[in-house]
């Protein structure tokens, strides 16, 4: 769990550009980090490389929040 | 050269106006993926005429209305060369007829290369090029997608199509250093218009300031001067390629 969260955070601190500490399970994409839809989309192709998986569309429509992002990445591993 | 070490796909580059494009790229120092679906002797040809240039080749079969085979395309081209710079979507098909004879089959087969198959490509290339935070992609429409040409509904709607693909593609990459163009070619000379009556020619060319039909070489410049960073300014746009037909 703290790995997977660990390995997203990094990623989304990078993308946005956010600090560390405001990255929170319940933290939004788009609400709570500044990001707008085509930063979401950036980012779900980033963890499907950083965890060699790939996110269907439906699927990645469902990803909004970064304790989503870590859930959804926990239930495919 | 202007594209040196570049990666190019080129849909629909067995002949025509897709292998005059695939051929000018490669003389600028682009490595060329030759995409088609039909004739691959044809490909086989385009792809020699690339190598001609001193760069790399690669025949690709792939129906560009098939997500999948699209899919595969992108993987093997990036697999192979590394990157995808720039995407040229030529692939089309005609499947003339009145519109009170037109046939459901004849819409939707037009639609889905002509008009589907960019979207797809798009898609596909897209991401790639959102990471690379750079990327040229040009669509071949026409000059009936912007005047309409009685008989070609279903063509002429999927070139109209194209154009505001173009425009929104474009729209929405452009903040990834995505540039998306789109050229629209008139009346060029190709198999095709060799076969119509001298009349006929005669009057169509009455239609066109310029007194001629275009080469593919014509459209073929123009795509390569959008695929260049001589073009990083232009966007969403459609540049007619005519001969002063339409203004």
């Amino acid at each position: 769990m703290a790995e997977v969260l660990d390995r997203v955070t990094k990623i989304i601190v990078d993308r946005l550009g956010v600090d560390e500490s405001e990255v929170k399970l319940e933290a939004s994409f788009k609400e709570d980090l500044g990001a707008d839809s085509l930063d979401v989309v950036e980012l779900v192709m980033e963890l499907e490389d950083e965890f060699d998986m790939e996110i269907s569309d439906e699927d990645a429509e469902k990803i909004d929040t970064v304790g989503n992002a870590v859930s959804y990445i926990e239930s495919k591993m | 050269m202007k594209l040196e070490g570049k990666t190019a796909i080129v849909t629909g580059a067995s002949r025509g106006i897709g292998r005059s494009i695939a051929i000018e790229l490669a003389k600028n120092g682009a490595n060329v993926v030759v995409n088609y679906s039909g004739s691959e002797e044809k490909a086989k040809e385009t792809a020699k005429e690339v190598e001609a240039s001193g760069v790399r080749a690669l025949v690709i079969r792939a129906d560009v209305s098939n997500a999948d085979d699209v899919q595969a395309m992108l993987k093997e081209t990036i697999g192979e060369f590394g990157s995808i710079d720039i995407l040229v979507n030529n692939a089309g098909i005609t499947k003339d007829n009145l519109l009170m004879r037109m046939k459901e089959e004849e819409w939707d087969q037009v639609m889905d290369i002509n008009l589907k198959g960019v979207f797809l490509t798009t898609k596909a290339a897209a991401r790639p090029m959102m990471k690379q935070r750079k990327g040229k992609i040009i669509n071949v429409s026409s000059i009936v997608g912007v005047m309409g040409n009685a008989g070609q509904a279903n063509y002429v709607a999927s070139k109209a199509g194209v154009i505001g693909l173009t425009k929104t593609s474009a729209k929405e990459l452009a903040a990834r250093g995505i540039n998306v163009n789109a050229v629209a070619p008139g009346f060029i000379e190709t198999d095709m218009t060799d076969e119509l009556a001298e009349d006929v020619q005669a009057s169509m060319k009455k239609m066109i300031p310029l007194d001629r039909f275009g080469k593919p070489e014509d459209i073929a410049k123009a795509v390569v001067f959008l695929a260049s960073e001589d073009a990083d300014y232009i966007t969403g746009q459609t540049i007619h390629i005519d001969g002063g037909m339409v203004m």
